[in-house]
C-alpha cells in the first residue's frame, strides 16, 4: 500500500473497488487491526488504532467470505461468543432481535459449519452488527449470493447506512451493485487510490460509458488522482 | 489493568466457546478421562507388581503412582492450554476473533482458566481411581501438596502459553510441536529417579525446571523426611518466571505476527 487515504462518514457507504490483488483485503485487514501498516495511521471516530486498539476495535465489525465464523458452533453460540467479544449490553435481547431481522430463527442451533453460503452470510452480518458498529467493513459480502439474496443484503445494509448508525466500508466485483448502494468509490490498484467521486457520475466525467469501463480502463492504464 | 465484570466479558467469551466445544463433541472428553485413566491404571499395576517382587518392602504406589498423578497433571495443564488455543487454529478464528477488541491478556486469560476446568476434572478422576484401585491416599504428602500442585499448574500454564506462541509463530503444522514437550522434560525433571544420578549437564537443565523440585521433595516425604521450603520457594518463583516469560512471548510473537502479515494470512503458514 502507498499513500492511501480516506474517510469513510457516518451513514456513508464507501465503496472500495480494485482489481484481484489491489490491496482491497490488505486495507480492511489494517483497519481490522490484524495487519500493521508500515506508517501513517488509522482512526475510528477519534481512536488511533496502533495506541486504542481495544476502544477503536470495538466500535467496527466486519464481515468477509473468506472468515467465516467458526463452524463447529451453532448460530447462536456463535452470536453469544462474539457479543461477549465485543462488549454487547442486553446481549441475548440483541441477539433474538438480529436472528429476526436476518431471518436466522430457524437455524439458531445449527452449526454454522453446514450452513448455505447464503445463510453464512446472514450469520456474518448478524455477527457483524452485533455491536452496532460505527464502522462496518464488509469485503465481497454477496459474492456468494444469488441475485435474491443479495438484493435483501444491500438492502439490508443500505438501511443501515440511511439509519444514521455508522459508516459502511464494502468490496465488490459487482459494478452494478456498486453504483445501486455506493455514496462513493474507490478505485484502488497497486495499492494506491487511483480515482475516488460518486459512482454515478465518475463515468463520465473520465469520459467512459459504465462504472465497468472505467474500471477496466483504471486496471489497464492508470489514471492520475488529478 | 483493572479486572472489571466489562474487563472480564472477553475472557468469560474465550471460556464460553470451549464449554460449547465441550459439551457439543464427546470426543473432546477423551483426553480429559481417557489417558489420565489409563496411565493410572497402568501405572498402578506397575507399582503394585514392583511391591511384591521388591525385597526392600518400600511401597511403591506412592513414590511411582504418586509421581506419575503429579506428573499428568501437569501435562493435563499444558495440553489443556495448548488445546484451547489450537481450537482456533483448527476452526481459523484468528481474524474473527483478533479483529474485536480482545486484548492478549483477556486472550491469554481465557486460555488459562478454559484449560484449568479440564485439567481439575483430570485431577480429581486420577485422585479418585488411583485412590479406589490402589489406595494412594495424598494425605501422606501433608501440606506440601498444595505447593507442589501450584507449582506444576503454573509451570503447565507456562509451557502451554509457549508452545501456543510457537504454533502461532510457526504456523498451523507446528502443532506437533505441542504434544511432546512434557515427555521431552521428564528426562530432566527426576520425575521417577533423583536428579542426582544424572550428568551434570543433564542436571544443570533439572534445576532450572520447577517441576523437578517437586518431584525431589516428593521423595523426600516419602522417605520421611520433610521439603525444605527454600526449595518450594525456588520451585514456585521458576514457574511464576516463566509464565510472564511466556506471556511476554506470547505478546511480543503476536506483534510480529501483525506486523509481518502471518496473522492475516495464518494458514499460509509464512509469507515467503
Amino acid at each position: 500500500m502507498d499513500g492511501v487515504s480516506f474517510e469513510v462518514g457516518r451513514g456513508e457507504i464507501v465503496g472500495l473497488l480494485g482489481p484481484n490483488g489491489a490491496g482491497k483485503t490488505t486495507t480492511i485487514s489494517m483497519i481490522l487491526g490484524v495487519l500493521q501498516p508500515d506508517s501513517g495511521s488509522i482512526v475510528v471516530e477519534g481512536m488511533d488504532l496502533a495506541t486504542d486498539r481495544a476502544q477503536a476495535l470495538g466500535r467496527t465489525n466486519f464481515a468477509a467470505v473468506y472468515a467465516p465464523l467458526p463452524g463447529n458452533l451453532t448460530v447462536r453460540q456463535n452470536l453469544r461468543v462474539f457479543g461477549l467479544l465485543y462488549g454487547v449490553s442486553g446481549l441475548s435481547e440483541r441477539i433474538n432481535a438480529l436472528m429476526g431481522q436476518f431471518d436466522l430463527e430457524k437455524l439458531g442451533n445449527v452449526k454454522c459449519g453446514v450452513l448455505s453460503s447464503g445463510e453464512q452470510t446472514r450469520v456474518a452480518l448478524a455477527k457483524a452488527m452485533l455491536n452496532q458498529p460505527h464502522l462496518l467493513l464488509l469485503d465481497e459480502p454477496t459474492a456468494s449470493l444469488d441475485p435474491v439474496a443479495a438484493r435483501e443484503i444491500r438492502a439490508r445494509i443500505r438501511q443501515f447506512a440511511v439509519s444514521g448508525a455508522g459508516g459502511v466500508l464494502w468490496t465488490t466485483h459487482n459494478m452494478v451493485e456498486v453504483e445501486d448502494v455506493c455514496d462513493r468509490v474507490l478505485f484502488l490498484s497497486h495499492g494506491r487510490i487511483m480515482l475516488e467521486g460518486n459512482p454515478k457520475t465518475l463515468p463520465e466525467e473520465h469520459g467512459q460509458a459504465t462504472l465497468e469501463e472505467l474500471f477496466i480502463a483504471v486496471t489497464r492504464e492508470p489514471l492520475t488522482q488529478e | 489493568m483493572k479486572l472489571t465484570a466489562t474487563w472480564l466479558r472477553p475472557v468469560i467469551a474465550v471460556m464460553l466457546r470451549y464449554c460449547y466445544l465441550l459439551r457439543g463433541t464427546p470426543a473432546r472428553w477423551i483426553p480429559v478421562f481417557a489417558w489420565v485413566a489409563i496411565d493410572i491404571v497402568l501405572w498402578g499395576f506397575i507399582t503394585r507388581y514392583l511391591n511384591s517382587v521388591a525385597a526392600s518392602g518400600l511401597n511403591f504406589v506412592p513414590a511411582l503412582l504418586g509421581a506419575v498423578l503429579l506428573f499428568d497433571f501437569f501435562t493435563r495443564v499444558m495440553h489443556g492450554v495448548a488445546v484451547v488455543f489450537l481450537e482456533d487454529v483448527w476452526s481459523r478464528s484468528f481474524l474473527n476473533f483478533f479483529a474485536t477488541p480482545l486484548t492478549i491478556p483477556q486472550y491469554l486469560l481465557g486460555l488459562v482458566v478454559a484449560g484449568t476446568v479440564t485439567s481439575a476434572i483430570s485431577l480429581v478422576v486420577m485422585l479418585v481411581l488411583a485412590a479406589a484401585l490402589f489406595g494412594l491416599s495424598f494425605f501422606m504428602y501433608g501440606l506440601a501438596l498444595g505447593p507442589f500442585l501450584l507449582i506444576l499448574f503454573l509451570f503447565g500454564i507456562s509451557l502451554g502459553i509457549f508452545t501456543s506462541a510457537m504454533v502461532l509463530r510457526l504456523g498451523p503444522s507446528a502443532e506437533w510441536l505441542v504434544w511432546p514437550v512434557p515427555a521431552v522434560i521428564s528426562p530432566f525433571a527426576g520425575v521417577f529417579y533423583p536428579i542426582s544420578i544424572l550428568p551434570h549437564w543433564m542436571q544443570f537443565i533439572g534445576k532450572l525446571l520447577p517441576v523437578s523440585y517437586v518431584f525431589e521433595g516428593l521423595r523426600k516425604i516419602i522417605s520421611g523426611g520433610a521439603v525444605p521450603a527454600t526449595s518450594l520457594m525456588l520451585g514456585g518463583g521458576l514457574a511464576v518466571m516463566y509464565v510472564l516469560l511466556a506471556c511476554w512471548f506470547f505478546r511480543r510473537v503476536f506483534r510480529h505476527a501483525v506486523r509481518t502479515g502471518i496473522l492475516a494470512r495464518y494458514s499460509a503458514e509464512s509469507l515467503s
